[in-house]
């Protein structure tokens, strides 16, 4: 299949001209593309939209409520009073504040590497002409195939052995690059980059970092942010590995909300107090960013 | 591997670049002929440059995926337990056999099954619905894309948290309203169906918009025109959708089945957390939802046998690769046959 996304994109590329340079969504973007939405679409994006929010909207009022509330029949559906004393009793008690900075330094760090690996890498694929190119590439891609749960065994021993075990580097290390960082980055250099640029960088006798440094980095950039920011949630949100390597001595959010669910706290509105507090920072970023990460998702789609 | 990249480009003397035939020149006569010098440091930059970019990607990819993955598949074949890994014990295919003669081997294998097909198809078929309604010229388009988008940025705790009080048994919202409709309460924990059901809703929830981005880019790079000749030809809108948006998108489609497959097969935290501690390693009391990630969890981290554990995550990486080889021979035959 990688082939053939590959070749698909590829077709592709020249038909659609430098509209999608910018990250940002055109205004108009699909203008014209054919009908305007009736009634009946908008009463069912409205559904979609519900269906969305309503769980995160239940999260906080069953986090704003006592445990009578929360339990009883039917359900409430407004907040109760007690939001803030939850929150605070819930980051007591599942210890959220070192799981909120440990996912801060792990997810920081993983995106901050993962945006300047997947950079230079894209940059050399997408501009740089050199040996086994398309190879590489296709195996950059293969690599996505390669399910984490294959490795978690032996990087159980490795990160013992190296004395990390339970520490946040045996976390960030195995992330430090994505497959799909690197195609992104690739996919976007190849569209938003004119070759001429790099050329008269080389003509005026500047060499590949430099040329990456002034010329590929400034082009870049937005698409860095939007890849800075995709990461930053998929390893907040990372589980698995991070559960296995691990303790409640010294977790990451999710790790730490696993606690909540373990019967330690048997108050429901706590438990949802906990969960509101875990994906705060990231619904504060989509709140902010949201347009940008939408957009930004679109451009790194596979097209038809 | 930082160091790497600056070295190779700043291009320092020839330190053996990768494969570059650098021009055997002498290294006195270089000293003496800067210009010359400048040259071979300009190929030397263009010709290695590339390869020191894209070094880190493989270096930690080698590290911590293809190395660990091969010994992953050394450990399998060895009797080995969690405290005393140095001391493992060479036994053959005896992990494979007794993983075969496994019952909850071949339990975790059918809900996993299970779960990722009731998790996928409702997945991806409303994803698409909901892409096409995002394809309309719409008010508010951004605010209807970012709220789809929303449920993807709750990590899997979360979601796995709220979606387990949600489909409490004596209080959750969903039994109650099912209660309006008089439907007695379900045991959403206890009966396997509802479990699974129940499970692949927090999956659904937190992938459908993802996905419905990811076909809304492909509907927009379709070309327009392609419309107007379908229209010109008399076909209904539903037909422009059958005949014109679905094979306009197809490599996308391709796309989103294949990460839909990969995650289903990894799943793991939801069914996790959605079992409340303890029994949510086992899947249950009767390990009605345990998956193949969790069956590895438990062999590993709780009955300590790392042998069996790398056992399953390989039984896991071979079926992965079987279902996509089975995938390329019918789309192969399927392709032959049009």
């Amino acid at each position: 299949m990688t082939t053939d996304t590959l070749q698909a994109r590829r077709d592709v590329t020249p038909t659609t001209p430098g509209r999608r340079r910018r990250l940002r969504l055109p205004a108009a973007i699909g203008a014209g593309r054919q009908h305007h939405a009736g009634p009946a679409t908008y009463v069912l994006l409205t559904v979609a939209a519900v269906l969305s929010l309503f769980p995160l909207y239940w999260t906080m009022v069953a986090a704003s409520s006592d445990n009578t509330r929360v339990t009883q029949t039917p359900p409430p559906f407004l907040p109760g009073p007690h939001l803030f004393e939850n929150l605070g009793k819930a980051w007591q008690d599942a210890a959220l504040g070192k799981a909120m900075m440990n996912s801060l330094i792990v997810a920081g760090t993983i995106a901050l590497s993962t945006v300047l690996f997947a950079t230079l890498a894209g940059f050399a694929f997408a501009k740089l002409r050199f040996k086994g190119r398309n190879i590489l590439l296709t195996l950059v891609i293969g690599t996505m195939l390669v399910p984490p749960q294959l490795a978690v065994v032996p990087l159980f021993m490795m990160m013992t052995d190296l004395g990390w075990g339970q520490k946040l580097p045996a976390v960030i290390f195995p992330t430090l690059v994505s497959a799909v960082g690197v195609f992104f980055m690739r996919q976007y250099l190849a569209d938003a980059l004119p070759d001429e640029l790099v050329e008269a960088g080389r003509v005026d006798g500047a060499h590949s970092l430099r040329i990456f440094w002034s010329i590929v980095l400034p082009v870049a950039r937005p698409a860095m942010a939007v890849l800075f920011m995709i990461t930053f949630v998929h390893a907040w949100n990372d589980f698995f590995w991070p559960f296995i390597v691990l303790d409640m001595t010294n977790p990451t959010v999710p790790v730490a909300l696993t606690q909540l669910s373990a019967g330690y706290v048997r108050d429901q509105s706590l438990i949802m107090a906990g969960a509101l507090l875990g994906t705060l920072p990231l619904l504060a970023m989509f709140i902010v960013f949201g347009r940008q990460i939408v957009g930004g998702i679109m451009q790194g789609a596979v097209k038809g | 591997m930082a160091t790497q990249t600056p070295t190779a480009a700043a291009g320092e003397p020839p330190t053996e670049e990768q494969e570059r035939p650098v021009r055997p020149a002498d290294g006195s006569q270089r000293r003496r002929r800067t210009g010359r010098r400048s040259t071979l440091l300009h190929r030397l930059d263009l010709h290695g440059a590339p390869y020191a970019f894209i070094v880190p990607f493989f270096v930690v990819f080698a590290a911590f995926s293809l190395y660990p993955l091969i010994y992953t598949a050394w450990i399998s074949f060895h009797r080995a337990e969690l405290a005393s890994m140095d001391l493992m014990e060479w036994v053959a295919f005896d992990n494979y056999v007794a993983l075969v003669k496994d019952e909850r081997f071949w339990n975790a294998l059918s809900n996993t099954f299970t779960i990722g097909v009731l998790s996928a198809v409702p997945q991806l078929l409303m994803a698409l619905g909901l892409a096409h309604l995002l394809n309309y010229r719409l008010r508010g388009s951004t605010f209807f894309r970012v709220a789809a988008l929303t449920p993807y940025a709750t990590s899997v705790g979360a979601a796995a948290l709220v979606f387990t009080m949600l489909f409490e048994r004596d209080f959750g919202m969903i039994n109650w309203m099912l209660s309006l409709v008089g439907v007695d309460n379900i045991d959403w924990e206890g009966n396997k169906w509802a479990a699974q059901i129940a499970i692949s809703t927090i999956v659904i929830w937190r992938w459908t918009g993802y996905n419905a981005l990811l076909y809304l880019a492909a509907m927009q790079a379709i070309p327009r025109d392609r419309y107007e000749a379908a229209a010109i030809d008399g076909a209904s809108r539903w037909q422009q959708f059958l005949k014109v948006t679905i094979p306009g998108i197809r490599p996308t489609i391709v796309f989103t089945i294949v990460l839909s497959t990969i995650g289903s097969t990894q799943l793991f935290g939801e069914p996790l957390i959605f079992g409340q501690g303890p029994n949510g390693i086992t899947g249950g009391a009767d390990n009605q939802y345990q998956t193949l990630g969790l069956l590895l969890y438990e062999e590993g981290w709780k009955n300590y046998q790392m042998g069996r554990a790398a056992t399953v995550a390989w039984a896991m990486f071979l079926l992965l690769i079987l279902v996509f080889a089975l995938q390329r021979l019918l789309k192969r035959r399927s392709s032959r046959s049009s």
